[in-house]
């Protein structure tokens, strides 16, 4: 029977993902409700600039009970999975680690990358499920022609989240349902309100979801603090440097280098006459580079650790349009090999503000290609 | 409708029959007040009266000495402030063991943040700890010793006696938590020597929400709420008589189940299951060598992670567990075999079954009949276990 496989949902407590559960449910498929417990919100309660009392969104109780809730209302087991080791060796501290090498990382990618796609996955087998559905808005097809799994963007482009995803494997896409892919969120929050799910009305998250308020400066110092000296590779030392212009000239101190990303303008805490932007960071040096906004922008890139999806390699040039953040609009550019796992990137328009430790994303038309982590945006 | 059996009786167990009909009067037409002076009072007042002397029989005490909480970690809460109240402050000295339930290991550490000192006593890869630490570790300024009577995850049993009369040369009080003794195996405050002693109605066939703690005559007990003059000014607040005369008739049926014989069928099903159990590739016994309780067993099954055991099998309809869950659900690796000096790994592959009265000799073929193939299936499926290791 078609309907007969067993699907384990990756339940959040939102909007999203409860639809999904409700969607297969109703379907008639027997559905298994997992929730991965990554983060304890009140580990970092009370170090350095963090108040007694932490309010985040991650793995929050209340965020957990929901889940619970939609579960039981919808009548499918539901359990919570353990992965905070996990998620603190391949979350946390790359991120960590990348702002204190002064790129600015995307967490979320490397959480579907090492939790949802993998470990979850395997727990999902481990427990007699095929498959795993998330709440992502994206689709997943499978190519009779290239026999290859593909990923595409949903059909609502403004809820678009293939930019995260660009790290997922044949094997994971395989194994993988978006159900949210042909919906729009309106329609999503109705399916919610027909199945009187009690999180039909619960607002959106859109923040980092270990980082409360958003404030990773702050999440940082507590998490060195907490740390401590010598308890991690992670260097505690602030990496403190000097500020200087584009061509050379040094204009004041910086207290580190993670307190800045490319494009920055506020809070670099020197006074000119024009507005001044972060251009680069150089790590080496401890230097951050300043300039004028027309000096943010560059016209190639070179992508690291490169998956590709539609194509299992690339052997010769490529049209493709790029994403170089989550809210970036799509960018004409050509695509080659540049090595193993690399691939080097030139647009057809100068970009403005390509930033080390985000993801380049490789589309065509509405199929992702492939993407990389952006390693240097000016070469 | 699915079968499911339930192996996890140190979590909780099931209300025997007998307790039920004990206490369904008491939700009806018994609905007084037990400090009421009139009928309807009188009437649970010696409900209440006769289910303490059930519980004293059991405890092998005077009723007089039982006071009722609303469970273990109320009594042992209570035993440890409540003594704290009367002699324990700032610069006193506590000692109890590395392998407590959480009730009084974190009850210990409020203590330590008030300024107590406490000494947490490790224990060995039994999960034993060893009287001559206890010993060694106290000092002039000693005041409670707390060390459960058996342990929840392992099943261990404690030479809770040897403490005993450690302390009672030392003139300490000693506490201990029997949460997961009475009922399983003979408890008797005497030949322990405590001071102090803390029992739960559901892990006994009793109702949950109900509990008592033994206190020695003429020990000073303060109370830590603040009412009535219920339980001898020891424990304030209305009784909660239906759960009180559960309890009363657990323990009564706990007794006899002793002569009975109950213990050693549970023995029996156990050591069948874990027999088994250890036939499985790359399995073991966390506490072998040690005394355990009858019903017991916790087995590790290197390779695979114990959370996802445990959900397929509750999905297959069997109910075990691992380690403790944290506010989430979620599952931490067990304190208590960490310390006994098991690598994380090895903790989170650990399963503890439990057996109750209830459990039958198809219940452990069911179990038997489920986890080899689970087993198997999770390290098939485990990107860390090497697949030639693998015998299906």
């Amino acid at each position: 029977m078609l309907n007969s496989e067993t699907i384990a949902v990756a339940m959040s407590g939102g909007v999203d993902s409860s639809a999904v559960a409700a969607m297969l449910r109703a379907e008639g498929r027997n559905v298994i409700g997992l929730t991965m417990q990554l983060w304890n919100q009140r580990r970092l309660a009370g170090h350095e600039g963090m108040p007694e009392s932490v309010q985040g969104r991650c793995c929050s109780i209340d965020d957990v009970y929901d889940a619970r809730r939609v579960a039981e209302t919808l009548g499918i087991p539901y359990y919570v999975v353990n992965h905070e080791e996990r998620f603190e060796r391949d979350v946390v501290r790359p991120f960590v680690e990348e702002y204190l090498a002064g790129r600015t990382p995307i967490p979320c990618s490397l959480c579907n990358n090492h939790l949802k796609f993998d470990q979850l996955l395997v727990v999902a087998q481990q427990i007699g499920a095929d498959k795993i559905a998330t709440g992502h808005y994206a689709q997943v097809a499978f190519d009779e022609q290239s026999s290859r799994w593909l990923l595409k963007r949903p059909a609502d482009k403004s809820k678009d989240q293939t930019y995260f995803l660009f790290g997922l494997t044949q094997e994971q896409l395989s194994r993988t349902l978006f159900p949210l892919g042909g919906m729009t969120k309106p329609e999503v929050r109705e399916l919610a309100r027909k199945h009187r799910l009690v999180i039909a009305e619960k607002p959106d998250s859109q923040e980092i979801c270990f980082v409360p308020g958003g404030d990773y400066k702050r999440f940082l110092e507590a998490y060195l603090s907490e740390q401590g000296d010598g308890a991690t590779s992670i260097p505690t030392e602030k990496k403190a440097g000097e500020m200087v212009t584009t061509d050379g000239k040094v204009i004041g101190e910086h207290a580190g280098v993670h307190n800045f990303t490319v494009g920055q303008r506020k809070g670099l805490g020197v006074a000119t006459g024009s507005p001044l932007y972060v251009i680069q960071i150089n790590n080496d040096t401890r230097q951050v580079v300043v300039g004028k906004d027309e000096e943010l922008y560059s016209r190639t890139l070179r992508a690291r650790r490169v998956n590709l999806i539609s194509t299992a390699e690339l052997r010769e040039p490529m049209g493709v349009t790029v994403k170089i953040r989550h809210k970036h609009q799509p960018a004409p550019a050509l695509i080659e090999s540049a090595g193993p796992d690399e691939i080097r990137v030139t647009f057809d328009e100068a970009q403005r503000a390509i930033t080390p430790g985000q993801a380049a994303v490789f589309y065509d038309g509405d199929i992702v290609v492939g993407g990389g982590w952006i390693e240097a945006g000016r070469n | 409708m699915q079968r499911r059996v339930y192996l996890d009786n140190n979590a909780t167990t099931p209300v025997l029959p007998e307790v039920m009909e004990a206490m369904r009067p008491y939700f009806g037409e018994h609905f007084g007040n037990a400090s009421s002076i009139h009928h309807h009072g009188q009437e649970t007042r010696a409900a209440v009266e006769r289910a303490r002397e059930s519980v004293a029989a059991l405890l092998g005490c005077r009723a007089s000495e039982v006071v009722f909480t609303s469970g273990g970690t109320e009594s042992d809460n209570l035993a440890i402030f409540g003594l704290a109240e009367y002699g324990l402050g700032p610069g006193d000295h506590v000692i109890t063991s590395t392998i407590e339930h959480h009730a009084v290991l974190n009850a210990c550490k409020h203590l330590g943040a008030q300024g107590c000192e406490v000494t947490y006593i490790p224990a060995d890869g039994r999960g034993l700890v060893d009287p001559a630490d206890v010993k060694h570790a106290i000092r002039a300024n000693t005041k409670l010793i707390s060390v459960m009577f058996v342990n929840n995850e392992t099943g261990v049993v404690q030479p809770v006696a040897a403490i005993g009369k450690i302390a009672a040369e030392a003139e300490v009080y000693f506490h201990t938590d029997a949460v997961q003794a009475a009922g399983k195996i003979p408890v008797d405050v005497n030949k322990i020597g405590c001071a102090l002693l803390t029992i739960s109605g559901h892990k006994l066939h009793g109702p949950q929400g109900v509990g008592a703690l033994y206190v020695r005559k003429g020990t000073q007990l303060e109370p830590m709420l603040y009412g009535g003059s219920h339980e001898r000014s020891r424990r304030a607040g209305t009784e909660n008589v239906p759960g009180i005369v559960g309890l009363g008739k657990a323990a009564e049926l706990a007794l006899a189940g002793f002569e009975r014989g109950d213990d050693l069928k549970i023995a029996a099903a156990r050591d069948h299951l874990e027999r088994e159990l250890l036939e499985i590739d790359a399995t073991g016994l966390n506490g072998e060598r040690a005394p355990r309780a009858p019903n017991t067993t916790n087995v590790y099954f290197d390779g695979i992670e114990g959370e996802a055991l445990v959900i397929a099998l509750d999905l297959k309809g069997m109910a075990v567990s691992t380690g403790a869950a944290c506010s989430s659900g979620a599952i931490e690796p067990s304190h208590v075999l960490t310390a006994m000096g098991l690598s994380r790994e090895r903790a989170k592959s650990s399963i503890r079954f439990s057996l109750g009265k209830q459990n039958t000799a198809e219940d452990v073929d069911f179990a038997l009949g489920l986890i080899p193939e689970t087993v198997a299936r999770l390290r098939a499926l485990s990107p860390v276990w090497p697949k030639s290791a693998v015998s299906r």
